[in-house]
């Protein structure tokens, strides 16, 4: 980190102690994830879902209803937070922070910029994985702790989901991983910014790597429980599933790790598929110091270009959330490992073929 | 085993230190704990623990495979299982069974049996800054599986599909 401070003349001279940094990040994202909850809410399932469904959505706080879904959260957090007597008290409290320290560890490594990063992890992307897994205990904690039978159905249906999609997600990394040879986020940019077959520029991993690109939308869907993957926590059927004995500020750390996961999510398929903060045609040299990708301009050109592709890929999650029936659960266990999987090893193979014989 | 006693290691040993004894508290309480779901959980922070360790020593990696497999999965599957079947909450007087005494005549032995073949093997050695290099990246990670030790990363790969298989076969009835 520090040599990527000294590359901009505005920080040069800031070289903060460890610790101070570490302060430094940690706030950073603390603060990164209500901010892109409370966009992904207000957008996404406010407005667009609003308009998707022919209707006029929250009118009434702030200009055409934009500071709602602020207002929900006052109200959250003014909210008595009640434990239900039967409940394991320590579990069924700690489970949403469980939730949460999930999502924080997925802002850790996503890149904004060459050197706008929390962190450039050298297992970047698979760290991003491991760390996604981590929220299927918080959600198995709630379910059970909660002492009420939807509750721990709800549970149960989430672990048999989030395990059997984290495969397929897994896979439809490794294919864009075996194309860029590298798993560092920043490292899978640089590769897409220089792809070319032949003298033909394919500047985003989307256009080889197409079918990998669906199924990972999919798989996080899946581990998002959205619709139409949302058997555990289907209203209808479950009342809300492992959210349903919460109240108060808890249900709201779940409300926002479900967003933040979302934006996060939709980051890592930008960085993945789209380029992440690479602008196509615009060649980056990691060795030149002079590069527009690194110069100063770009700590903020940067985040900016990932910003609105995390926009366009949120954009495709909430639109299939908001128009897709939901899925029983046989079929959507189904569809994981009769053709997600599937599609996926064939594709790693045609991509591994590919990488040898170019 | 602590990294060299000069100042620049400190924060490593201290580290270790702290994470070593929550280990090793939650381990105690895994087996004492009166309730199997809350076992499980201790279990959680044991594996993190481990992950904690490796990241200690330079190796990203491993640490990350330890949460996402035996974290992310193994636990996963264990939570999953135990409210699959029973899982009260409150104490369960039922997880404690008259064979204790010969679960101690083989927990005993082997305890003192690993204690020794570690105690043995390093004694006193301390991790230096001339010794195997601290920081593994992914990539020599990779080579060294993919390249020096092929035949024994693809045995075993073939011993774990087999066991897949033989499970899924025990398991159908038709």
């Amino acid at each position: 980190m520090t040599g990527l401070l000294a590359a901009a003349p505005v920080l040069a001279g800031l070289d903060p102690p460890y610790w101070v940094e570490t302060l430094i990040k940690v706030g950073v994202v603390a603060l990164l994830i209500p901010t892109t909850a409370l966009i992904l809410g207000i957008v996404f399932l406010f407005k667009v879902m609003s308009w998707m469904q022919s209707r006029l959505g929250p009118q009434e706080a702030g200009p055409k209803g934009l500071l709602q879904l602020l207002a929900d959260g006052v109200k959250f957090i003014q909210k008595q937070d009640i434990v239900p007597d039967a409940a394991d008290r320590f579990v069924f409290k700690v489970a949403p922070m469980v939730v949460l320290i999930s999502t924080f560890l997925l802002y850790v490594i996503i890149p904004g910029s060459p050197n706008v990063v929390v962190e450039s992890l050298d297992t970047g992307v698979f760290f991003a994985l491991a760390m996604s897994s981590l929220s299927v205990i918080g959600i198995l904690m709630a379910g059970w702790a909660s002492a009420n039978k939807y509750a721990l159905m709800s549970g149960i249906r989430a672990a048999g989901q989030l395990i059997a999609y984290e495969l397929p997600m897994v896979l439809a990394v490794v294919g864009v991983v075996i194309q860029a040879g590298t798993l560092n986020l920043n490292g899978i940019i640089a590769a897409q910014a220089d792809f070319k077959i032949g003298p033909v520029p394919f500047p985003f991993f989307i256009l080889t790597q197409a079918p990998m690109f669906l199924v990972f939308l999919a798989a996080a869907q899946a581990e998002l429980t959205q619709p139409p993957f949302d058997m555990p926590v289907a209203e209808s059927e479950l009342v809300g599933g492992y959210q349903v004995e919460y109240s108060g500020f808890r249900f709201l750390f779940f409300f926002m790790g479900e967003f933040a996961t979302a934006f996060a999510f939709a980051a890592i398929a930008s960085v993945l598929f789209l380029g992440g903060w690479s602008i196509p045609f615009v060649t980056y040299d990691a060795a030149d110091p002079n590069n527009f990708y690194h110069s100063w301009v770009f700590w903020l050109i940067g985040p900016a270009v990932l910003f609105t592709k995390i926009m366009l890929v949120s954009f495709l999650i909430f639109w299939f959330r908001f128009t897709y029936p939901r899925l029983r659960e046989d079929q959507l266990q189904k569809i994981c490992w009769k053709y997600l999987i599937p599609i996926c090893l064939v594709w790693v193979s045609v991509t591994a073929i590919a990488k040898v014989v170019m | 085993m602590l990294a060299v006693d000069t100042p620049q290691y400190l924060p490593e040993n201290i580290f270790f230190g702290i994470i070593a004894f929550i280990m090793v508290v939650s381990a105690l309480r895994v087996v004492t704990t009166r309730n199997v779901v809350h076992a499980a959980l201790w279990l959680i922070l044991v594996l993190a623990g481990v992950a904690g360790n490796f990241i200690l020593l330079g190796n990203e990696f491993v640490a990350v495979t330890q949460v996402l497999v035996y974290i992310g999965a193994i636990v996963v599957l264990f939570l999953f299982g135990v409210m699959l079947t029973r899982a009260p909450i409150g104490a369960d007087a039922h997880l404690d069974n008259d064979q204790r005494p010969l679960a101690l005549v083989v927990a005993l032995p082997l305890l003192a049996l690993m204690g020794y073949v570690l105690w043995d093997a390093w004694k006193d050695t301390k991790i230096t800054e001339a010794g195997p290099p601290i920081v593994a990246s992914t990539s020599v990670l990779s080579d060294s599986i993919f390249k020096t030790y092929l035949i024994p990363f693809e045995a075993a790969s073939v011993l774990l599909l087999a066991a897949l298989i033989g499970a899924i076969v025990l398991a159908r009835r038709d």
